[in-house]
């Protein structure tokens, strides 16, 4: 059992129960693989999603990410393992299951013929909810994702961000149970995501489950309270944020800069100070637990960089250790 | 064991012709938007205008027909079934080949769809109940204007409007078909090409007895010239047992299509 915040502009059920006990996650995986002719897309993985909780596919292009959740949405069949949603099975009990999720698909799939509102009450038709329960369900959706004035306009005039919105404000229409978003903010602008992100953050306190892929680091950080680093399809590493930090990368990071173009003739120079180095392009990473210590080490050594950064270290540093360094497009 | 299936049975049945309206009902609010009524207009005034060319322009030089009960009847007369009959087809194929195609393919309108309890088969079905939604109102306006042109009496228009639905059922599921198969809006060309040799050699011209024997057998094998031979018994007022052969004719033509159309949809895209 599930106990929901109701907010007033939205009018949620107070209790909600689910037909699985809380030690059943409503999503568990075990094994799960996703071929597609002879290219293998997920290649055995094991997650369990708990109610309520915001979990996070993180990986770079290609790593899985969006086959998975095109099987926990039930639009895909596994080619292996076990997959249960909400204790049913997504090949037989599809219908069942795809009623009680909530989907924003990569790439918008909003309806360009007609409007604004009229996308969320035709959608609402698709889940058997009346016409004049749609009609209201669809004019607080509006409202929550800040649309009331555009809801009598096209969709085609809408900014990125807005479509975007509409997408979440249509997967919300039937009020899910858990709402997968894949990559919810790529291609938006900074106002535009934060946006998202604060209404993503307002579902996850009211305890919808969200189910997210991503391949930003802040938005992982920022709303993701588990996730898994998946790369190749496969999971490398699995935690909350902080977790993944603590095991996968130094407490700070130290970024230095040489005028000079040799950068890695300072790696030699550099060794033994901090846990670990990393050269880049354009900069070296010096791990170290106390950055300031490790800078005035670094000046000990009469190397002169002409710039110095210490920063805290975050999910971009154990996401680029664990996936390597290569742009995968 | 009756008793506990079928109330079952129905109440799925029921379900699934909710989920399927709810896909007719979509189409029906893009309608009302201005644009899409334009489509529409010019999809009735086809027909009308090959009645009015060859119909009563080439009935003029010909006059009558006789028809196989020895009744006389002008040539408009003859023709205006078989326009009646293109009509419905040309209506049911606009919407289930280009239209189905472009929501299909360019709009991915369906890859949302799908992410509800919707399946594909209540998809097709949905888009072939809008398919003869608007096949009937050209049906309905054509109708009118053979009553109006003394072409047949407005009883029998009565009887030959639902056959009008069947005709456009017949086309509409293997035009869904057809659309998965689609792999470009070039395919639509050869589409065009065998409409339009339906059109012509439906025995809408000109009765299919005339043709020679193996052009006979050929035709009798096409659903256009089963919709015509339909409709034109029922708007001359000429019955036989003959009419409900092309009756079953047609709708299990109607019914292979949407199985195929159903089982083509999940293949596309439940990848």
């Amino acid at each position: 059992m599930v106990l929901r915040k109701s907010l007033a502009d939205l009018s949620y059920p107070r209790v909600r129960v689910l037909d699985v006990s809380a030690a059943e996650p409503l999503i568990a995986a075990h094994g799960l693989v996703k071929r597609f002719g002879d290219f293998t897309a997920v290649a055995g993985i094991d997650v369990d999603v708990r109610a309520g909780e915001a979990f996070g596919f993180l990986g770079p292009n290609g790593a899985g990410k969006s086959s998975t959740m095109r099987m926990i949405g039930c639009v895909s069949a596994p080619s292996g393992g076990t997959l249960r949603i909400l204790g049913m099975d997504p090949v037989r009990d599809g219908p069942a299951i795809r009623a009680r999720l909530g989907v924003c698909p990569q790439q918008d799939s909003l309806d360009q013929d007609i409007t604004v509102r009229e996308n969320l009450t035709v959608y609402a038709r698709y889940f058997g909810i009346s016409r004049r329960q749609a009609r209201q369900r669809a004019d607080e959706l509006l409202e929550f994702v800040q649309l009331t004035e555009r809801a009598n306009d096209k969709v085609e005039p809408l900014s990125g961000g807005m479509k975007r919105r509409l997408t979440i404000a249509r997967a919300l229409v039937n009020d899910p149970a858990i709402v997968l978003l894949d990559e919810p903010t790529t291609g938006l602008d900074p106002q535009a995501r934060h946006l998202v992100w604060e209404r993503l953050f307002q579902l996850k306190q009211r305890g919808v489950t969200l189910v997210l892929t991503t391949h930003y680091m802040d938005e992982a950080e920022q709303l993701c309270d588990r996730l898994v680093v998946m790369d190749g399809g496969r999971i490398g590493a699995e935690g909350s944020p902080r977790q993944l930090i603590e095991r996968y990368a130094t407490r700070e990071v130290v970024e230095l800069r040489f005028s000079d173009a040799t950068l890695d003739s300072y790696l030699g120079k550099l060794e033994g100070i901090g846990e670990r180095l990393e050269l880049l392009p354009d900069r070296i990473l010096l791990y170290a637990d106390d950055g300031d210590l490790a800078v005035a080490a670094v000046h000990e050594r009469q190397l002169r960089p002409s710039s110095v950064l210490v920063r805290r270290s975050t999910l971009e540093d154990v996401f680029l250790h664990l996936t390597g360094r290569t742009l995968v497009d | 064991m009756v008793t506990l299936v079928l109330p079952r049975l129905a109440a799925r049945a029921e379900q699934r012709f909710q989920r399927a309206a709810a896909v007719t009902g979509r189409n029906v609010t893009a309608a009302r938007h201005f644009g899409y009524w334009w489509v529409l207009v010019s999809g009735f005034f086809e027909p009308v205008l090959y009645l009015l060319s060859i119909g009563v322009g080439v009935g003029a030089l010909i006059k009558s027909f006789t028809l196989p009960d020895g009744r006389v009847i002008p040539y408009a007369a003859f023709v205006a079934p078989a326009m009646l009959a293109a009509s419905a087809m040309n209506g049911a194929l606009a919407e289930t080949t280009m239209n189905f195609f472009g929501k299909m393919k360019y709009l991915r309108l369906y890859d949302g769809v799908l992410a509800t309890p919707v399946k594909p088969f209540e998809i097709a079905l949905g888009e072939l109940m809008w398919a003869l939604v608007r096949g009937s109102i050209y049906s309905v306006a054509f109708l009118g204007l053979m009553v109006a042109m003394g072409l047949t009496s407005a009883g029998w228009a009565l009887v030959a409007l639902p056959a009008t639905v069947i005709v456009g059922l017949a086309f509409g599921g293997m035009g869904m078909a057809i659309a998965t198969y689609v792999r470009s809006w070039q395919d639509f060309d050869y589409i065009m090409v065998v409409q339009f040799a339906l059109f012509l050699f439906s025995g809408t011209f000109a009765p299919a007895g005339s043709y020679p024997l193996v052009m006979q057998i050929v035709v009798q094998l096409t659903p256009l010239y089963h919709g015509v031979e339909l409709l034109r018994g029922l708007t001359t007022g000429v019955l036989g047992w003959g009419l409900l052969g092309h009756t079953a004719y047609l709708i299990a033509f109607a019914s292979i299509g949407l199985a195929i159309a159903s089982r083509r949809m999940a293949v596309l895209l439940y990848k």
